[in-house]
């Protein structure tokens, strides 16, 4: 099951909504807690929508624009990154995350099938920048805990927080 | 680019085992509980802003470098992984800030929201627990399950999250009616009820008397397996077979028992059924 996934490194960049940015993604082998089984096609889009959700994160903060988190947020993780966003806005700032590798791991499937959750190892360039001065920029390693649930056409990320290494 | 990358990681290594991280002059805590008051030391003199810059929150401050900068409790309080600098100085550093350790709010989805009763793992719960700021709490938490049916014996079991989340499997109750489904960590519960109906017909039964042309076939009382009355409205199908021609009638239970007359033919064999569960039979006398 999921040998793809299992395999290795994955590279998902072939995807249109790659195109910019593209990060290398890994998955690792999991033992899901939770007594329904994960298909193929359902891991796979999970994935692909979670790192594509990068892509979203990036465009909203650097640009302070809430309207864009719609497509892959809900929930508390949505209204938090509308309040940085405003609060961004607020003092002129505004923060590039560009994320450059992610190692993933799928933790939990809700018996319903109604949220998973992974964990993921990523690495990002974090560029802090008051109107058109470049503030600092770093690299940053961080684990992020991830829940998401499905909607009508793909699945959207409500909790995205890293924890503690 | 490289270089940079590697002393900014052998900086973040070295400050690791240490309560709070010195970084170019400033020293910030490692890590802080979300919603606690901290503060950040600079080096210095002379007027700087301040950032603090993660995801999930942004602070910007007016500071003196060289003084002690103190934020009140409730300033930070968004889980997350933060980036704190100061303009001008080059003075950066990593602050990590935590779930609150106590649970403030249960995220808790129980299905289905009707079931049979007496279905075993039929009902299944799972939780995520958050703190008072809507960050999921990611230490092991105790989660206590309690399903309750009145008239029955409750079910509870305790399961430890993981990655702040858990879940549970629990049998539907031999007796119907509506469950309450409770999920409790500490002094925080959120309930959820689930309806739970008589399953199939068990041991249908009917009896049959002549009336007059025909044959008055009525069941006893329907129930299922469990001893509750199977709701009215559910269809039961009289089937009389004569001569190789077949008479088919569905009635709907009313009152617990389902009534019908079929025509009286000497010989004819007569079945009960509901759905795929099948009830005696009876051949008509001559």
């Amino acid at each position: 099951m999921l040998r793809w996934v299992l395999a290795g490194t994955i590279v998902l960049g072939a995807g249109s909504a790659l195109a910019v940015g593209q990060a290398s993604v890994h998955v690792q082998p999991y033992h899901l807690e939770g007594p329904r089984q994960l298909a193929d096609q359902t891991a796979k889009a999970v994935v692909q929508d979670y790192v594509e959700s990068w892509q979203t994160l990036h465009e909203a903060l650097d640009q302070n624009r809430v309207d864009v988190l719609d497509r892959d947020f809900v929930g508390a993780a949505k209204d938090k990154l509308t309040d940085t966003i405003q609060q961004q806005a607020k003092f002129g700032l505004h923060t590039s995350y560009q994320d450059r590798s992610h190692d993933i791991q799928l933790v939990f499937y809700s018996p319903e099938g109604l949220s998973i959750e992974l964990t993921d190892n990523v690495e990002y360039d974090q560029q802090v920048a008051d109107r058109d001065k470049v503030l600092t920029t770093q690299h940053v390693s961080a684990r992020y805990t991830v829940v998401l649930t499905p909607s009508e056409t793909r699945w959207r990320v409500r909790v995205l927080q890293a924890v503690r290494q | 680019m490289r270089l940079v990358r590697a002393l900014l990681v052998s900086g973040l290594t070295a400050c690791a085992a240490l309560q709070v991280c010195a970084q170019g002059g400033l020293t910030v805590p490692k890590a802080i509980e979300a919603g606690n008051s901290f503060s950040v030391q600079s080096s210095g003199s002379g007027p700087a802003t301040l950032y603090i810059v993660g995801p999930q929150q942004v602070i910007k401050r007016d500071v003196q470098l060289g003084s002690t900068i103190d934020f009140g409790e409730g300033t930070l309080y968004g889980a997350g992984h933060y980036l704190v600098f100061v303009t001008g100085s080059g003075e950066s550093a990593a602050l990590d800030v935590l779930p609150a350790s106590k649970a403030g709010d249960v995220s808790f989805l129980a299905r289905p929201s009707r079931l049979p009763v007496g279905l075993r793992e039929g009902i299944t719960g799972a939780v995520y627990v958050f703190d008072t700021y809507q960050n999921l709490v990611t230490t092991p938490v105790a989660v206590s399950f309690q399903l309750s049916t009145p008239g029955s014996m409750a079910q509870s079991r305790a399961v430890t999250t993981r990655d702040g989340a858990a879940w549970i499997a629990m049998d539907s109750s031999p007796r119907e009616g509506a469950a309450q489904f409770v999920a409790r960590v500490g002094d925080i519960s959120a309930t959820r009820v689930i309806g739970q109906v008589p399953g199939d017909p068990c041991g249908l039964q009917m009896k049959a008397t002549s009336a007059g042309q025909n044959v008055a076939l009525e069941t006893a009382p329907v129930r299922d397996c469990s001893g509750n009355a199977v709701p009215d409205g559910t269809i039961i199908t009289f089937t009389e077979s004569h001569n190789g021609a077949q008479t088919t009638v569905d009635v709907p239970l009313k009152r617990g028992v389902a009534k019908v007359e079929m025509p009286a033919y000497p010989g004819a064999t007569i079945s009960v059924a509901s759905g795929v569960v099948l009830g005696n039979q009876i051949r008509w006398g001559r």
